[in-house]
């Protein structure tokens, strides 16, 4: 039982962590642009001259 | 990313947001960027590829044509964003939030229930009822409110939707539950609520993503064709206006092969107008000063002068805009199937869950134990699966159609759409291209060395013959000659040298109809017939529709002889020379006789039957209002999308009612168990998450729905 009042609050708290983060990417307009994200990792970084 | 673009913001930066429709890639995305990144004085460049949108920070010095500039360098065409096209609300994004919150009250409370279903007893399962209520209750009332307020809305106005069982289930299980842990019960339905939720909210969230992404594809393409007109001002200079700022008295400068933002009258010049779009009337009619001319036609030869004579609210297109309010009770009355299916579903769960709780009253099982029974029935029978049936289909097969190239625009358009019977096909643009191509005869019988030239010459002209005889020519792998002295002469042609003869692309002597005459010099002239040809496959697309039991025809506006050209080579039954009124009067005549009207147009002359139709699909190349009007629109030149589209979604909506029968089939199996008071939470979550993904299964069959 005392081992249950420990791992409960972290649990809880974990999860509630994932939530805030997901609320602050929401805030932050990360889902604006899927198709642009799923796109933008093909992006050479290197400015190629012929690019 | 943009690093070696940032620089110190130390100047007012200004933000300016383009349209550029043409990015449709990662590296369309990169040159965008660096493109507008190398402009001195831009500081940032963002894409956002799902909007067609670049969003970029810059000196207040910096201006719009100068960053429209450097992207028609790096070969996109951009406009500045028009403020009625402001970003369009997103469906999705108001469902986000209650769906992650759903998706981690559901989690957590599932894992206590799982301790509890384990065997958790006495004070441990109160700890854990208390800790799912603490959860569970919040959570239930802020993710359920989608629901809640569309029960509401649908309630005073004293009708139902899907959205009153659901309600009313959520509303009961909770407060039981709640009175279950006061009381130290047994049993608490947290879990089963909050998974409903979850499904349901994922369901309504595929449905609105849906919408959005189609109305993305459209928005992009209406920003494409944002009108506007060069402007004499009374300096004599030139001024781009866009349309809605254009007021009579003005005059405007109209180029060969531009279309009119405004009605007016002709000042100065003469040319040939094609007034197919807001007429059907494939003969371009001649104008000459003083005669009017009318928004939205094609100025096929001469650049002209044309003092505006009305703008906005007072032309022929605003008139067409009046007709189409006034037609879509069709499309507002249609039911979707959904609603539907929970008009007759609701009364009979709740009947159902009604003799649950009088029955077990009856036989002496005590209010309380009679409540339980009763929520357990409205439980189980939630129409959870039947929340996803519809969504999870259409938005496969939309995906499926979109890859195709055909966007459709809403759920409800792919249902409407599996009940046609009759096409009504528009003939200019729809059922053929829409823009005259040079005869594929004559081009073959030209020698080497003349297509050679009439590719150079035409390469030299933006003329709209010029530019689809160029475009043919080079289709054929011509290659161009080498020409020198090259002039253009506006409406006589293009003249220059060749291999010290003289050659020119001219307007014909005398031809009928649309053609161009090819000049060299010590041989006979060529005439170049142009006439506007059928879409690729259209015969194919045809015998398909018949195929599929669809009865297609011709509604035209264009003159009878023309259309009759159009009807013996196909072999549709043709009415031609309808106007606005007539095609919606036609439409009208077969859904009284019983039928189900599919409209194709592309017009401004068929905004008003596309709206009244049972559904309507438009292609690409159409006008802003034809794409606005039309469920569907697609992209291509192919007509074949017409009876993909139409077998897609009779696929779709067979899969649907397969998701019914599944759905209902286990509620068959569950009710039964619930009115006997046999089912536990345990039991009605693994019953709920079972006929889920079996609906979400049979859903993805549609994955090659569009063959």
């Amino acid at each position: 039982m005392n081992g249950l009042a420990i791992l409960i609050p972290v649990a809880l708290g974990l999860g509630g962590l994932g939530l805030v983060a997901f609320f602050w990417a929401l805030k932050r307009g990360q889902f604006e642009d899927l198709d642009g994200a799923a796109a933008r990792i093909l992006i050479d970084d290197e400015e190629e001259p012929r690019a | 990313m943009t690093a070696p673009a940032r620089q110190l913001d130390s100047a007012a930066p200004e933000t300016t947001v383009l349209v550029v429709p043409g990015m449709h890639c990662a590296s369309c995305m990169a040159k965008v960027e660096r493109g507008l990144g190398a402009v001195p004085g831009v500081s940032a460049a963002r894409v956002n590829l799902t909007a067609r949108q670049v969003r970029v920070e810059h000196e207040a010095g910096v201006t719009m044509p100068q960053l429209v500039d450097a992207l028609g360098n790096i070969g996109f065409a951009s406009q500045p964003r028009g403020e009625e096209l402001d970003a369009p609300a997103s469906a999705v994004k108001p469902l986000l939030a209650p769906l992650a919150v759903a998706a981690f009250a559901c989690m957590n409370v599932m894992l206590l229930s799982v301790s509890i279903w384990s065997g958790a007893e006495g004070a441990t399962r109160d700890l854990f009822h208390w800790l799912s209520a603490a959860m569970g209750v919040p959570a239930i009332l802020y993710a359920g409110r989608p629901f809640f307020t569309s029960a509401w809305s649908a309630l005073s106005r004293r009708t139902t939707n899907m959205d009153v069982p659901i309600s009313i289930g959520v509303t009961l299980a909770t407060g039981l539950s709640l009175w279950e842990t006061v009381h130290h019960g047994e049993e608490a339905w947290f879990d089963g609520t909050l998974m409903l939720l979850l499904f349901l909210l994922a369901g309504r969230a595929l449905d609105a993503g849906m919408r959005d992404r189609a109305r993305a594809g459209v928005d992009a393409l209406l920003r494409q064709a944002a009108p506007g007109a060069m402007v004499v001002t009374p300096g004599g200079g030139l001024d781009w206006l866009p349309a809605l700022d254009l007021v009579p008295g003005m005059t405007m400068r109209l180029a060969a092969g531009e279309r009119l933002a405004a009605d007016g009258e002709i000042v100065t010049g003469e040319s040939r107008f094609d007034q197919s779009l807001l007429t059907g009337e494939s003969a371009p009619v001649l104008a000459r000063v003083g005669d009017a001319v009318l928004a939205g036609t094609l100025n096929l030869e001469n650049p002209v002068d044309v003092r505006v004579t009305a703008a906005g609210q007072g032309t022929t297109l605003a008139e067409i805009a009046r007709l189409m309010d006034a037609s879509g009770q069709v499309r507002s009355a249609y039911v979707r199937i959904a609603d539907r299916a929970s008009r007759l579903y609701a009364p009979a769960v709740h009947t159902l869950a009604a003799l649950t709780f009088a029955g077990w009253m009856i036989a002496g099982a005590g209010l309380h134990q009679s409540l339980v029974y009763a929520i357990a029935v409205l439980i189980i029978t939630c129409p959870c699966a039947l929340g996803l049936a519809v969504p999870v289909a259409q938005v496969v097969a939309c995906g499926a159609l979109m890859k195709r190239g055909i966007m459709v625009k809403d759920g409800s358009a792919l249902e409407r759409m599996a009940t046609i019977d009759r096409v009504l096909l528009d003939k200019t643009g729809t059922l053929t291209l829409g823009r005259p191509l040079p005869d594929g005869a004559v081009l073959d019988a030209l020698p080497d060395d003349a297509a050679a030239v009439a590719l150079g010459l035409a390469s030299h002209s933006r003329h709209p013959l010029s530019r689809a005889l160029a475009e043919a020519l080079a289709g054929r792998g011509v290659k161009p000659a080498l020409l020198t002295q090259v002039q253009e002469e506006a409406g006589q042609g293009v003249r220059a040298l060749w291999n010290e003869r003289s050659v020119a692309l001219r307007r014909p002597d005398a031809a009928s109809g649309i053609a161009t005459a090819l000049d060299i010099a010590g041989e006979p002239a060529w005439l170049i017939p142009f006439a506007d040809r059928l879409r690729p496959g259209a015969d194919a697309a045809l015998a398909r529709l018949g195929g599929l039991g669809v009865q297609p025809a011709i509604l035209s506006g264009d003159n009878a002889a023309a259309v009759a050209e159009v009807a013996r080579s196909t072999g549709l039954e043709a009415q031609g020379e309808a106007s606005p009124q007539d095609k919606q009067q036609a439409i009208a005549r077969l859904q009284a006789a019983g039928h189900k009207v599919l409209m194709a147009g592309d017009g401004l002359n068929d905004g008003p039957a596309l709206a009244a139709a049972d559904a309507s699909i438009a292609p690409g190349t159409a006008s802003d209002v034809g794409r606005q009007a039309a469920d569907l629109v697609f992209l291509g030149d192919g007509l074949d999308a017409i009876p993909r589209a139409i077998s897609a979604a009779r696929r779709t909506m067979k899969v649907v009612r397969e998701n019914f029968v599944m759905a209902i089939g286990y509620n068959l199996l569950a009710v039964p168990l619930a009115m006997a008071g046999h089912v536990t939470p345990l039991i009605a979550a693994v019953a709920m998450s079972t006929s889920s993904l079996v609906v979400i299964a049979n859903s993805l069959r549609l994955v090659g729905a569009a063959r």
